[in-house]
Parts: C-alpha cells; sequence; structure tokens
C-alpha cells in the first residue's frame, strides 16, 4: 500500500517536472518570461483547453474519447452570440442578455454532451465515430451561422461582458478563477465520489463493471454530459475575450484537450484519470507556445516540430518515473 | 437532351473562340471553382461569388453559374472533373488552392474545350489560361511596408503577423521586408498567426511582453489585426503603436473611414474579385468587346478618403 502510495506521488512529479523544465527554459531565453503579466497571460490562456480538459480526463478515464469539443465551442460561442444580439430587440437590459446568454451557452453544452453519449451507448456506436461525426455537424453549423465569415457579438453587450475575461479578483484574473474552481470540482468528483469510482471502472472493465451492478450506460452519458458543460464554461470565458465566433474557432482544441490529458498521466485506454495532471498537461502546452513567441532561435516552420518533441518527451519522463518505481 | 445541349454550347464555343460575336442564343453554362468559407476571407470570396451569380443570372436569361467550393487542393481537383463531366461547363473560373497541384487538373479541363479564367494566384504552366485576373501579393506586403516607412519617417520598431504557412504568406512578408530594408525601419519579430484572430491576440501578448518598444505592427490580414488590437488595449498600449491591416474587413474598413487612430488604413486585397473574373468571363460570351489577357489588380492602401469605395455592408467579411 505505502509502496503503491509511492509509485502514484512520484507519477504525479512527472508532468510538473516538466513543466519546471519548460519554466527554466523559459526564463533562460528571455528574462520577460517571469513578469507577472506574462505568466498571468500564460494563466488566462491554458484556462479554455484546462476547462476542457478537465472534462476530457472524465471521458478517457471511462475508456470514452470526444472529438467534438472544438467544434462544439465553436458552435455554442456562435449561438451564444447569436442570441444575444437577437435579445437587444427584446430588452435593453445588458446585464439581463449576458446572464441569458451565458446560460444559453451551458444549456447547448449540456445537451450537446448528452447527445453524444445518448448515440454511444443507446446507439451502439463507437465514441470514435459519434463524436467524429457532430465534430463535422458543429463546426459545418457555426460556419453556416456566420456565413461563411465571423460573427460578432454587439458593442454595448460586450463592453458588460468583457469583464469576465480581462478583469480580476486579488490579481487573479477571472478565467483563471473559472478553471481553478473547475479542476478542484473535478478532481473531487473523480476521486472522492462514487460516481467517479464508477468511471474508473468503466474504463478500466466495462463488463466487470457491469457485473458489478454498475449502469454503465448512465456512467457514460454522464461523462460526456460533464465534457459538454465544461466545453460550455470554456466558450463561457471564451466569448468576452474576442466577442466573436467564426469557422476558425476552437480549431484543433480537440487534440490540445487530449493531449493535456495524457500529459497529465490520464491512461488514453481509460480507467485511470488524474485532474492534476490534467491542469499541468494544459500548462505545458501553453508554455511551450507562450515560450516559442519569445525567441527567434527556432524558425517558425518548426514549431509544430517542437510541440510535438516536447510532448513526446513529457509523457516519457511521467511513464518512466512511474516505471522505475514499480 | 440536357447533354446534348451543354456539348452543342462547348463546340460551338469553341469555334467563335477567335470571333466573339455578341449574343449567341444557345445556353452558357460557366463553372466556378473557389475555396470553402474556412477563414473570413475565404468566406468573403463565397459570398461575392454568390452575389455575382445572382447578378449575372438576372442580367442574361441563357447563361447558367455553378458554384462548388472545395476544402482542399485535392477536392478541388475532383470538383473539376465533375463540373466537366456532370455539369458540362462551357468555360471554368477557379480561384486555385495552390498553383502547382492544380495546373495538370485545369489543363484536363481546358483539353475538353473550356474556356479558363484563373484568379489570384497564377498556374504553374503559362498559356492555359484565357483569361488572367491577377491579385498581387507581393504588393500586398509592399503597400504596407511602404506606408509604415512613411508614417514612421523612417525610424521605428515593428513587428509582424504573418498567415498561414503558404506560398502567398511568404511572396506578402518578402513585399513587405523589401520595403521596410534599407528605410533605417527594424523588423523586431514576424510570427505566424495562421490568418487567425484568436492566434493573432496571443501571438501579439507575447511581442507586447518582449518588445518594450513597438511603434507599428502589421497584421497580414485584417482578422489578425482585430485579434491584435484587443491585445494592445489588453495591455493598454494603445497610444504607443498603430496596425496596418490587409484584405478589406468591412469592421476594419469602416474603422478607417471613421479615422480610428490604431488602424489608421488597411491593404486591400478584395475578395471581390471572384465577382470581377465572372464579369469578365460573362462578357467572353455576351459582349462584342475581346476580353482575353491578364488583368492586374492592384493592392492599393485603404485610407480615410477612399475607404467609403471598399465598404460591403452585407458581406460577411
Amino acid at each position: 500500500m505505502t509502496l503503491q502510495g509511492m509509485k502514484i506521488d512520484l507519477k504525479a512529479v512527472g508532468p510538473l517536472a516538466a513543466l519546471i523544465v519548460l519554466m527554466v527554459l523559459g526564463t533562460a531565453i528571455n528574462d520577460a518570461f517571469l513578469s507577472f503579466g506574462n505568466l498571468t497571460n500564460i494563466l488566462t490562456r491554458s484556462a479554455f483547453i484546462g476547462i476542457i480538459a478537465v472534462g476530457a480526463t472524465f471521458v478517457i478515464s471511462s475508456g470514452g474519447i470526444d472529438l467534438s469539443v472544438g467544434s462544439m465551442a465553436a458552435f455554442i460561442a456562435g449561438a451564444m452570440i447569436i442570441v444575444m444580439n437577437l435579445l437587444l430587440g427584446v430588452t435593453d437590459q445588458l446585464l439581463v442578455i449576458v446572464v441569458c446568454g451565458v446560460a444559453f451557452g451551458a444549456v447547448l453544452g449540456l445537451v450537446a454532451g448528452w447527445l453524444n453519449g445518448i448515440l454511444i451507448t443507446r446507439g451502439g456506436i463507437e465514441a470514435f465515430i459519434v463524436t467524429l461525426g457532430t465534430m463535422g455537424v458543429y463546426r459545418s453549423l457555426v460556419t453556416y451561422l456566420a456565413d461563411g465569415g465571423t460573427l460578432s457579438l454587439n458593442f454595448d453587450v460586450r463592453s458588460v461582458y468583457r469583464p469576465v475575461y480581462y478583469d480580476n479578483l486579488l490579481g487573479l484574473p477571472y478565467p483563471v478563477l473559472i478553471l481553478a474552481l473547475t479542476a478542484i470540482v473535478g478532481y473531487v468528483v473523480l476521486n472522492n465520489t462514487a460516481y467517479g469510482r464508477h468511471v474508473q471502472s468503466v474504463g478500466a472493465s466495462e463488463d466487470v463493471a457491469r457485473y458489478s451492478a454498475i449502469n454503465t450506460d448512465r456512467v457514460k452519458v454522464i461523462a460526456f454530459m460533464i465534457q459538454g458543460v465544461c466545453v460550455a464554461l470554456a466558450t463561457i470565458v471564451y466569448v468576452p475575450r474576442l466577442g466573436s465566433a467564426s469557422s476558425t474557432t476552437g480549431l484543433l482544441w480537440e487534440l490540445e484537450a487530449i493531449a493535456a490529458v495524457i500529459i497529465g498521466g490520464t491512461l488514453l485506454k481509460g480507467g485511470y484519470g488524474r485532474i492534476g495532471g490534467t491542469i499541468a498537461g494544459a500548462l505545458i502546452l501553453t508554455l511551450i507556445g507562450n515560450i516559442l513567441n519569445l525567441t527567434d532561435a527556432i524558425s517558425n516552420y518548426l514549431n509544430g516540430a517542437v510541440q510535438g518533441v516536447i510532448i513526446i518527451a513529457a509523457v516519457l519522463l511521467q511513464r518512466g518515473m512511474g516505471r522505475q518505481q514499480g | 437532351m440536357r447533354l446534348w445541349n451543354g456539348t452543342l454550347a462547348g463546340v460551338v464555343a469553341l469555334g467563335m473562340a477567335s470571333v466573339a460575336t455578341a449574343s449567341l442564343a444557345q445556353d452558357v453554362k460557366i463553372g466556378v471553382s473557389i475555396p470553402a468559407a474556412t477563414h473570413g476571407w475565404a468566406g468573403g470570396l463565397n459570398w461575392h461569388a454568390a452575389e455575382a451569380k445572382r447578378r449575372l443570372e438576372a442580367q442574361h436569361e441563357n447563361l447558367e453559374i455553378v458554384i462548388a467550393a472545395s476544402g482542399s487542393a485535392v477536392e478541388q481537383a475532383n470538383a473539376l472533373e465533375d463540373l466537366v463531366s456532370v455539369q458540362q461547363i462551357d468555360a471554368l473560373v477557379i480561384l486555385p488552392f495552390e498553383s502547382d497541384p492544380l495546373t495538370d487538373p485545369v489543363k484536363q479541363v481546358k483539353a475538353a474545350g473550356v474556356f479558363i479564367t484563373v484568379v489570384d494566384r497564377g498556374l504553374s504552366e503559362t498559356g492555359i489560361e484565357n483569361i488572367y485576373v491577377a491579385g498581387d501579393n507581393p504588393g500586398f506586403g509592399r503597400s504596407a511596408g511602404d506606408y509604415m516607412v512613411e508614417k514612421l519617417g523612417g525610424e521605428g520598431k515593428v513587428v509582424a503577423l504573418r498567415g498561414i504557412p503558404t506560398v502567398i504568406d511568404d511572396q506578402r512578408m518578402n513585399g513587405f521586408t523589401a520595403a521596410i530594408d534599407g528605410s533605417g525601419l527594424e523588423l523586431l519579430g514576424a510570427e505566424q498567426a495562421n490568418w487567425n484572430r484568436d492566434k493573432a491576440f496571443e501571438v501579439m501578448q507575447d511581442f507586447l511582453t518582449r518588445f518594450q518598444d513597438i511603434d507599428a505592427v502589421w497584421a497580414a490580414d485584417d482578422d489578425m489585426a482585430l485579434g491584435a488590437l484587443e491585445a494592445i488595449r489588453q495591455a493598454n498600449r494603445q497610444g504607443e503603436m498603430f496596425l496596418v491591416g490587409g484584405g478589406g474587413m468591412k469592421q476594419i474598413v469602416k474603422g478607417v473611414a471613421d479615422g480610428d487612430e490604431t488602424i489608421p488604413v488597411t491593404v486591400l486585397y478584395p475578395p471581390a474579385m471572384i465577382a470581377t473574373a465572372m464579369d469578365l468571363t460573362v462578357a467572353r460570351f455576351f459582349s462584342n468587346g475581346p476580353v482575353e489577357g491578364t488583368f492586374n489588380l492592384s493592392s492599393p492602401l485603404i485610407t480615410k478618403e477612399n475607404a467609403e469605395a471598399f465598404y460591403f455592408e452585407d458581406s460577411p467579411y
């Protein structure tokens, strides 16, 4: 028991170690890296992928995968903007409009997640295929809604909504605060509730879970609904940033979210999830981009290669540290 | 019957290629092949193509225009095959995704006796197209660079936000660097922001972290200019620098017309060029004036004085 406890603790050090290595590298490259402004930029920027990745940790631990999150975020953003612009004709209470828009986004995320879950469990189709399908559907829908261009939030509404991204509580930007709260709630649900244990047992072996009288379908649908709500939450924070949505919104977010989850130590084949690692993973991904922007040493054309190498190295580090202890 | 008609029109079109007389009685079918609306500029392109189709079909009773939008160079090559074999087009208007991979497919369309109009990017081989409506990508960068040199009086520090790594992006960047070379302007850094507003926001944040003094920002697309502007506002450094965009997005053009200090000008690279090409191609069949040849569209600056002419209220871009 103690041995296993030790092993898990050291495994958790993996992503953290990668994070520290990157921080040292960043500091060496540019003095401005450790400035308060840059650090809050990194944290705030990680919020979108981080929040989505908390949901993805549930889906992946349950043995599923969700490829639709990036498109879903774009679609929810577009729908929220349209609804808020429409409401402007109904009421002039800007705050009411923003609250309605946010509530609409949350409901949309919940429904979209439920739809993915139902198609997978009732339809008996692999999660990969269902979410590949919905990924295309949502991406096309936002392009259609925007007429191929960009949907922009009315300027007055946006000025009321803007602080959600740009303001802070005691120096901590709201997006970071929301990310932290999401992570804490996610951690408690995954590790300290019956549902969290069920998610991991379904991911480890669906048959065994079913024989243990767990309603596996229900567990899976709820995991996708959690993912949907997380996507909605990320979108609610995203919309006030630029006040717009287009067909390029949230492009490849699904891959970044999955990468964050795996870098963090969650098993891609399911059965074991780790929220803390996921957050470290999201930070690592943002850090790579930030560091590459702070230096001219590496050709722009090689940015993708550097990202790929660091992602693989981070996972190697994490797995290697786990194995040494085993 | 439909098939037979199309063939006949094709044969007649071939026979008349050198004469170009007015008002053919036969039906004319024109295929328009363009990239799908995957980013703002391409969205404007699709919108202007649809607008031109509506207008031209209303003007000419026996004209039919088919628009095919494709997501990649490979898809576009497939679309060309369909336009020839299924739609039996008499003329093709194409904005190629990329020059090299589409040169051969267009050549094959030409071999089927179709009149060819190429827009924006040229093909890799000369002599295939009958009409070439050329966009000026090096000029796109040069106009922005020239303006900065003049406005800053030949002294200052600038950063550049580039697009998706492609030939077009390279041509624009080279045009820009050529314009500021030797002028005394220093290019502090240039990063790819993929013609994307979100990416531009992040890249600009990092430029602001990295450099304490920036006098001007070149965003090689108006979408990116808007993202960068938001980052500058967040850092509260609006007063220190100005931005030059590109493309002619309506929000930016409106700002320029209203005398915006932060984005005083943008460079025109109009998605409406597809309409120019469609007009010329239609004129080939319905006008007595000759149209074959190369048309060079320039990339002029949009300034407060001329902005009104480039503003399209309903366009998505």
